[in-house]
């Protein structure tokens, strides 16, 4: 038979093929969501992980003329040396670390990418690597593709989420290798301020762990400055610092991250980087160089308008008695549904579909982010208040 | 003016019938506070007033608009003040302002037709003292005002759920 469907046999067969590692991924939590979602016409959509902002046009504006000017072909592996220098220089006068743009950092395809190398580089066989939750979903996959075993370590909401030296000295054995941490933190919008990662300091030098730090929503803090743990001497030697341009500057469909680590830790990454991408797409590449020159004043003003939304969609959170503690960064809002009797999963369901609004349940996110929902604030002042007003039907509704 | 000024006017700029308690929230103040700083900022003369931004054209007003270059003699003592003050007083006249440049003074005129317009600068501003040259441009098409695009752009359609 040369043509036609397979037949369940052939089916079975194709399936068969499949690894073992790759088979053990769980699912996407969300993706019955997601198909609920697609059959309404109304949703407000609290779900997303990406600004509404459309890239500043200064941004595109260079690109497209770099396309014109014929720039279309491969860049250095470790990215052009322009966009090199100039994140070398904005991290030293925005966050205060230092890295060499020719030894120590890479450009990858997005923060996602730059998280997959980092784990790779570092990961062996047996080894533990702490992932501190609630978290975006990926880096335990990468663990388990990378041969090694994702052990959560849970932030908790009567400590604002931050990563304790308790929980973190709770999950440590002989296995463990490294930490991975994200803050400002999706989903919680939790921050580590300079105090709390001293206090954890200690404890990653003396059991000689590693840190990837994804740095992503550092423009995205509100109240006092974003800290960079590789700032701290003794941490930056065994630090692998993440970020990229996707949540500042409003650039998600570019996919423009990148690595900063020691020279020893970047060369390991870069061998990786060079086989799975080649190099991050040289238009990605020239609209960021150019969003670090002059994307500042309005990646300011997405800032000042984050931070609106946020104090608007929090206060009215808590009016409807969806206890929310005040995210300190990112833009994301993570409510307790306790006072609704209700599990996240139930309670993100039940929304979508009597209200039609659209939020991530917790639990998708990490165990200890059940008994929440986030809500990205990243959408219009005006349709966050059209979800206030639904959520407020919607618990009416519950009683 | 500090940071929370400027909060209040960016976001009275954008939407001036926001209520008090929302700028509250919104600026993290209390509500009299949001009272007393947009009292302080209209005595101050830093909210001149409370508009709308009208496009005509949707509106269905056939209103004709026209950018108008003056050259003008200054006057010794006064400069362009006072002429500029006689010319401010025309309703017509929705704007008024002093350039660097090849002419001296801009106006934005509207009236009811390009006849209208045409009429009030060769009868009503042309003939003043001072004034040596006027050059008419009929405005065609609006594309973005005091900030606001006009022509409406199609929304990018985003995945309702990513992480």
């Amino acid at each position: 038979m040369s043509s036609g469907s397979p037949t369940p046999s052939e089916v079975r067969r194709v399936r068969d093929f499949v690894s073992k590692r790759a088979r053990a991924i769980p699912p996407s939590g969300i993706r019955k969501f997601f198909d609920i979602a697609q059959t309404m016409e109304d949703v407000i959509s609290l779900g997303v992980g990406e600004p509404d902002f459309v890239t500043p046009w200064c941004v595109c504006e260079a690109s497209i003329y770099s396309i014109e000017q014929g720039s279309t072909a491969y860049t250095s592996n470790r990215g052009t040396p322009q966009l090199r220098d100039a994140i070398s220089r904005y991290l030293d006068t925005r966050f205060g670390t230092r890295y060499d743009p020719e030894t120590e950092i890479i450009v990858t395809c997005g923060v996602s990418e730059a998280a997959d190398i980092a784990i790779r580089a570092v990961t062996d066989p047996g080894d533990e690597i702490l992932v501190a939750e609630p978290c975006y979903v990926s880096y335990s996959p990468c663990v388990t593709l990378a041969g090694g075993t994702p052990v959560p370590v849970l932030c908790r909401a009567e400590d604002e989420f931050r990563l304790t030296a308790d929980a973190l000295a709770e999950s440590i054995t002989p296995k463990t290798k490294a930490l991975i941490a994200n803050f400002p933190n999706n989903p919680t919008g939790g921050v580590m301020e300079e105090a709390d990662w001293r206090g954890i300091a200690d404890l990653l030098v003396d059991h000689d762990l590693l840190l990837i730090s994804d740095e992503v929503y550092a423009e995205l803090t509100y109240d006092g400055d974003h800290f960079s743990p590789a700032r701290i001497p003794e941490l930056y030697e065994r630090t692998i610092t993440l970020n990229g341009f996707s949540k500042a500057f409003a650039m998600t469909g570019w996919r423009i991250g990148y690595l900063c680590a020691p020279a020893e830790i970047t060369s390991a990454a870069l061998k990786i980087h060079q086989y799975v991408a080649l190099c991050a797409p040289v238009m990605g590449q020239v609209a960021a160089y150019e969003a670090l020159r002059n994307g500042g004043a309005e990646k300011d003003a997405m800032v000042r308008e984050y931070r609106l939304r946020r104090n608007l969609f929090v206060d009215g959170l808590n009016k409807l008695g969806l206890t929310c503690h005040v995210p300190k960064g990112a833009f994301y809002a993570f409510p307790s549904v306790a006072s609704t009797g209700l599990s996240d999963v139930e309670f993100a369901e039940g929304l979508l579909r009597e209200q039609h609004v659209a939020v991530v349940p917790g639990s998708a996110l990490g165990p200890s982010g059940a008994g929440h929902v986030r809500c990205a604030y990243a959408v219009s002042r005006d349709d966050l208040k059209e979800a206030l007003s639904r959520m407020a039907v919607y618990l009416e509704s519950l009683k | 003016m500090d940071e929370k000024d400027r909060i209040l006017l960016h976001l009275l700029e954008e939407n001036c019938r926001t209520p008090v308690s929302e700028l509250a929230v919104l600026a993290e103040m209390s509500e009299e506070d949001v009272r007393e700083r947009i009292g302080r900022l209209e005595a101050a003369g830093a909210i001149r007033r409370y508009g709308a931004v009208v496009d005509w054209e949707r509106a269905g007003d056939g209103n004709v608009a026209a950018v108008i270059e003056l050259k003008v003699s200054p006057e010794r003592d006064f400069g362009y003040d006072r002429i500029a003050e006689r010319i401010a007083r025309f309703p017509q006249v929705r704007s008024l302002r002093l350039m660097t440049g090849a002419y001296d003074l801009q106006l934005l005129v509207t009236g009811p037709s390009m006849h209208e317009i045409a009429r009030f600068v060769s009868e009503q501003i042309a003939p003043m003292d001072r004034i040596r040259e006027t050059a008419t441009h009929i405005i065609m098409k609006t594309y973005k005002e005091n900030g606001t695009t006009f022509a409406g752009r199609e929304d990018v359609e985003r995945l309702p759920y990513s992480f």
